[in-house]
């Protein structure tokens, strides 16, 4: 797991649910199948409506039209963030898209859950409303050792909530790796 | 002495082998049932193998039930593969309990079921367990679907998950679980002839918002939740998560025990009740003859108002569908408010399962075998002006753009279903107002969202509908 991660920030506002992050249409594609597996990366942040898509001024596109990564490596949300449907293919979206690491105030707990089970994307919370200080497109720089959010473009720092119980979860790089270190599973990937 | 503890505590700690645990404690415990459908099957199905290996099998092959449910009644060649997906894991592994939609054969448009008693398929997933045999008092249920907490209803632990969780799950029958601390609501008196559940689990939403009961359980208690139906207990549940919640529960009762006794594939299960002096983190109390009819507005379960306040919102469409609101009590709710007379606005009618259709063209209005003169609950509706589908979670989640009911424009729609975030129901702009059946029944009458105390003027019964 990379402790440091820098890159831009794409900034969205509170109870971002998991039909906005994908939408329902295209749940058709097969995650499993790579030449499906992108297209989640396509359409992630599709449902969001375009004057909220990109704070503070919205009518940003995460992905580009017609591509699959995203420029935002960091994406900044308000309150209960990936609230609705369980789909695992939220986090799976933004991870494709190109995105590491999501900083809310807090998360639902099934989006939180695919988030450190399948060991897609960092998970972070933080106390501070940091969609009122970060702008999108902002160069961030996310600082898991030293617990903090340094916004580089305004020189603002703000401190992250520890990742708490699931950290040795987070580590291993999923709930798979998890029980196998700790002997759940027996033996290695196969 | 012990310590006090819920009903949610009590079964967590049961299959974490554990005499007690206390909210916040992470625990391993073993799963009663996993469930999956059409549109996260594939992808943990594909998990399990990348995992545990090509050759591997689940953990209890009569443990793990596969309803596909979402995306049916389209011609998407991708929706029809992944039935397919479905039926050749199904087939490998000698998956006992699998509802298959036996109508996609070809390419195209499948012709839905023409008979709903003669065909394997089951419908949407959360009714389905139930009916199934799958659902019992005590146990732990875990599915790839955030409504999955519905089965709470019948004092089990149930809650969603995603697809690498229910992967791990196929492999091991394990879990973890940090013990969630219970909220209790309490409602006191009679369900009024106006309200049903959905406008009480509303209430709740509107009081404690779409993330007050986030890592929580919620608890649904008094003698108001007693009067209600089971089906109705179910809409409590159900909405659960759009309050955040891990998961949802209810007492179990007489009514609970008959329709398990009569429905379970095993014969045995616990029932735990909450114990005298046990901690709640939240407790919050409705009389019930106080609580008018509610509806949610565009864009949040939260953003919640009374129908009246709502009179002068002009409406484009009504929908009466999903695991919230697709019940048979739900169909029979409309189907008396719409008796004799002609809906407004294009209303869409889909069962929840293929029972709810059966049952749909059996009963008479007040939810009993109908005579041969009678008219069905299904006749009734159609009479009306309304256009009733296949059973499907069909327009409650959109789909693809060629599902039944989908919101294709920036249209207005009046819904018994669970979420208007924007673009749950299609478009984007597209606004939807969720409500009771009654509500939106009285609103497809006038084309405005409405009051259902302009129309409900006695008590309506569901007879044994729905009830065992």
């Amino acid at each position: 797991m990379e402790h440091v991660i820098s890159g831009k920030a794409f900034v969205l506002g509170d109870d971002i649910d998991t039909d906005q992050i994908i939408p329902a249409q295209y749940l058709a594609y097969n995650p499993n199948d790579p030449a499906e597996r992108k297209y989640f990366g396509m359409y992630a942040m599709a449902g969001v409506p375009p004057a909220q898509s990109g704070l503070p001024q919205g009518h940003q596109r995460f992905v580009p039209e017609g591509q699959f990564k995203t420029q935002y490596t960091i994406v900044v949300a308000g309150r209960n963030f990936g609230c609705g449907s369980s789909r695992e293919h939220a986090p799976l979206a933004m991870a494709e898209a190109g995105s590491k690491v999501v900083v809310a105030e807090f998360y639902a707990r099934i989006f939180f859950r695919n988030c450190v089970n399948g060991g897609y994307l960092l998970p972070c919370e933080c106390a501070h409303r940091l969609i009122d200080h970060i702008k999108t497109g902002d160069v961030c720089r996310v600082d898991l050792d030293a617990g903090e959010l340094l916004d580089q473009t305004t020189g603002e720092r703000f401190p992250l909530k520890p990742l708490g119980d699931v950290k040795p979860i987070i580590e291993a790089g999923g709930i798979f790796e998890y029980a196998r270190r700790a002997g759940m599973l027996g033996g290695s990937r196969r | 002495m012990a310590k006090p503890m819920t009903m949610t505590e009590k079964i967590i700690a049961a299959h974490a082998g554990r005499a007690s645990v206390a909210p916040g404690d992470n625990v391993w415990v073993d799963v009663d049932i996993l469930m999956t459908h059409d549109v996260c099957g594939p992808g943990t199905i594909g998990i399990f193998k990348e995992q545990f290996g090509p050759d591997a099998k689940v953990w209890d092959r009569d443990r793990v039930v596969i309803i596909p449910d979402h995306y049916i009644f389209t011609a998407d060649e991708k929706c029809h593969r992944n039935v397919q997906i479905l039926r050749d894991f199904v087939k490998e592994q000698g998956i006992k309990y699998y509802y298959d939609p036996d109508f996609i054969r070809g390419s195209g448009m499948p012709n839905p079921y023409k008979d709903p008693t003669r065909t394997s398929y089951k419908g949407v997933c959360h009714k389905a367990l139930p009916e199934e045999g799958h659902v019992r008092p005590g146990e732990i249920l875990l599915g790839t679907d955030s409504h999955t907490c519905t089965a709470g209803a019948f004092g089990q632990f149930a809650t969603g998950v995603g697809n690498t969780d229910a992967a791990f799950t196929m492999g091991t029958g394990k879990t973890w679980l940090k013990v969630p601390p219970t909220m209790k609501f309490v409602f006191h008196g009679q369900i009024p002839p106006y309200l049903t559940a959905k406008d009480l689990i509303l209430a709740v939403i509107g009081e404690i918002t779409v993330s007050g009961a986030t890592y929580k359980t919620m608890y649904f208690t008094g003698d108001g939740v007693a009067s209600l139906t089971l089906e109705d207990r179910m809409t409590l549940t159900n909405m659960a998560i759009e309050a955040g919640g891990k998961n949802g529960v209810c007492d179990v009762d007489e009514k609970t025990l008959a329709y398990v006794r009569h429905r379970s594939h095993i014969p045995h299960w616990t029932v735990y009740e909450d114990d005298p002096g046990c901690q709640y983190v939240f407790e919050y109390h409705w009389d019930l003859q106080l609580l008018e009819p509610l509806v949610a507005k565009p864009y949040s379960p939260d953003n919640t108002d009374t129908a009246h306040n709502c009179r002068q919102v002009k409406l484009d469409r009504a929908y009466v569908g999903s695991c919230t609101g697709g019940k048979i009590t739900d169909m029979i709710f409309v189907a008396n408010l719409l008796e004799g007379k002609r809906v407004k606005i294009p209303t869409y009618i889909v069962p929840g399962s293929t029972e709810v259709h059966a049952d749909m063209k059996r009963l008479n209005l007040h939810g009993q075998p109908k005579a041969a003169e009678e008219k069905s609950v299904e006749q009734v509706l159609e009479e009306a002006g309304c256009l009733v589908g296949a059973s499907s979670c069909a327009a409650c989640l959109g789909g693809p753009s060629d599902t039944f009911g989908r919101l294709n424009e920036p249209i207005t729609c009046i819904s018994t279903t669970n979420r208007n975030f924007p673009g749950r129901m299609g478009h984007r702009e597209a606004g939807v107002y969720l409500a009771s059946p009654l509500t939106v029944a009285a609103s497809a009458l006038t084309g405005y969202v409405t009051d259902p105390r302009e129309f409900v003027t006695e008590p309506i019964g569901t007879g044994a509908a729905g009830a065992a």
